[in-house]
């Protein structure tokens, strides 16, 4: 369609110019393709940020260290550059039609300025992506996609959205190379956040300011002139906030949080933290606990499956599945005795004289907030239970490890 | 900056050896530790265990990633530092003190002299 189609209307222009921002990186890994760099590279050069590759981005792991940073975000404040991951407008009269037949939770719930996490399946239930969906205005719809999957994504909703018979009234647009966005996340946000962006809201939900917002809301506000969305959301179990922007516009955001959180001790975390802090609270990664063979039954993420809705693609397979219930399930699990750190694709072993392996660790790491090792895996249901004793096998060596309920980490009251 | 005691010998895998007659210890180096951050856990060789300069006889996991420790030297393991098995924290707070991860009886004390001097260690890792 013709219509110039955006979040950030204002800028629109301007924002399509920040392109050259995200010119591949200087080749110096070893991959074919150079990695991708987003607008705060710069940012965390720095602050002496420790840059690895992360789904084709290079991005920081960590800035001083991971348990460090980790537990800022439990007790204080972490800032998160989340600019990889991928952005996906679409609106129009069949906007909602279109995403309801693609995504598994209900569109319908949402209210204009509400947002719901979400997955896109193929015919076979498996897991092309997972991702929050958030309604801006009532016909424009706003997609989170992860930075790994943004080809796939687009490539599928594109496929699906040229044998959509009403396309003509659907709008869709790849913006995340011209988009950028961090994640401000902890306890102590609350106390900084209000002042760097002014409220009312002039879109999405209606509020005076950002810290009324409730969880999964999302608002628009303008700061120094530039349209900016904030949505009460995170990927790290504790209240936050996460922001898009323009892409040219985000490293001034990122600096005012720096420089207002200061009294609250907020650190720049990187990917490190942000992996272990979801692990604690059992949020699937894509890659690790979701893929294309896995499907959100599986994965233990049915609530987000609305089999009632309709049809959409995969209900068929996941509706069986929901019935007959899955052939592995995924678990979360506690190492019980001092052993070295569970990691991704060590066995999971059964216990007793019948000890088997019966399955694989897909996430595991040293719990910061607990002192132990911790994980999830996928086994067959008989093993899956809450309390079952199990072994992870690290090195040629079975370590004991216990099946625990989710999320590993909760909140102490 | 990376502290480089002038005192010892280094591998280019960033472990420490410090000779003492025919026995030497063997650690990672602060570079090493910095690079590493936040050890969580550490697997030591048993003593009595015959290792060749080059074998892997070591872990060292950080919150992140489990890495190898390469024996820069060839020998019979004497002793373990039990001490990091139950603190690993002492191999960031002190990687040349207390940070130690074993002692070796070398049965080749020449490759003492091939591994590099702190000034090659320092060119290595990069700075004056």
């Amino acid at each position: 369609m013709a219509r110039s189609f955006a979040i950030f209307t204002p800028a629109v222009n301007e924002f399509r110019g920040a392109a050259k921002l995200f010119l591949p990186g200087s080749g110096e890994c070893a991959n074919a393709q150079p990695m991708k760099r987003t607008p705060l590279y710069a940012a965390h050069q720095k602050l002496g940020g420790k840059l690895i590759e992360f789904g084709g981005w290079e991005m920081p792991v960590q800035y001083t260290s991971i348990t460090d940073e980790h537990l800022a975000v439990r007790q204080a404040a972490g800032l998160f550059d989340i600019s990889h991951m991928g952005e996906v407008l679409v609106g129009g009269a069949g906007a909602e039609a279109f995403l309801n037949q693609t995504l598994t939770n209900d569109l319908r719930k949402l209210a204009p300025g509400q947002g719901q996490y979400t997955l896109m399946c193929h015919e076979r239930g498996g897991v092309i992506d997972d991702l929050y969906a958030y309604r801006l205005t009532p016909g424009d719809y706003l997609l989170i996609i992860n930075a790994s999957r943004i080809d796939a994504d687009v490539a599928w909703l594109e496929k699906r959205l040229a044998a959509f018979p009403g396309r003509s009234q659907v709008m869709f647009e790849n913006t995340s190379d011209t988009t950028g966005a961090v994640a401000v996340q902890g306890p102590r946000v609350v106390e900084f956040i209000d002042s760097i962006f002014p409220g009312p809201t002039n879109g999405g939900t209606l509020v005076a300011r950002v810290t009324d917002l409730k969880k999964n809301q999302v608002g628009s506000f303008t700061v120094a002139g530039q349209p900016v969305w904030i949505s009460r959301t995170g990927y790290t179990g504790e209240d936050g906030f996460e922001i898009v922007a323009p892409g040219q516009h985000i490293e001034a955001i990122w600096n005012q949080l720096l420089a207002a959180s200061q009294p609250c001790g907020l650190k720049p975390a990187g990917l490190g933290a942000r992996d272990t802090l979801r692990t604690e609270v059992c949020y699937p990664l894509y890659g690790h606990e979701l893929d294309e063979n896995t499907t959100p039954i599986e994965a233990g993420v049915g609530f987000f499956v609305a089999l009632d809705k309709g049809e959409f693609v995969g209900r068929a397979v996941l509706a069986e599945q929901k019935g007959k219930g899955p052939g592995k399930k995924l678990v979360a699990f506690k190492m019980t005795d001092r052993s070295a750190p569970p990691r991704p694709h060590y066995p999971i072993w059964s216990t007793g004289p019948a000890a088997a392996k019966v399955g694989e660790v897909v996430s595991g790491t040293q719990s910061p907030s607990l002192g132990i090792g911790i994980g999830m895996g996928y086994v067959p249901p008989e093993f899956a239970k809450v309390n079952t004793a199990i072994e992870i096998e690290i090195r040629g060596k079975r370590s004991p490890a216990v099946i625990v309920s989710k999320p590993i980490y909760r909140k102490p009251d | 900056m990376a502290n480089i005691p002038l005192d010892l010998k280094y591998a280019k895998s960033h472990e420490w050896v410090r000779v003492s007659g025919d026995v030497a210890t063997v650690g990672i180096t602060d570079h090493a530790q910095h690079e590493l951050t936040d050890v969580v856990f550490v697997e030591l060789p048993e003593v009595g265990r015959q290792v060749k300069a080059g074998d892997a006889c070591a872990v060292v996991e950080s919150v992140k990633t489990a890495n190898d420790i390469y024996s820069p030297v060839s020998g019979e393991i004497t002793e373990a530092n039990q001490a990091i098995v139950a603190n690993p924290a002492l191999v960031n707070t002190e990687p040349y003190k207390g940070g130690w991860f074993y002692k070796i009886k070398l049965s080749a004390h020449a490759e003492v002299s091939s591994l590099l001097t702190p000034e090659q260690y320092q060119a290595q890792i990069g700075g004056a």
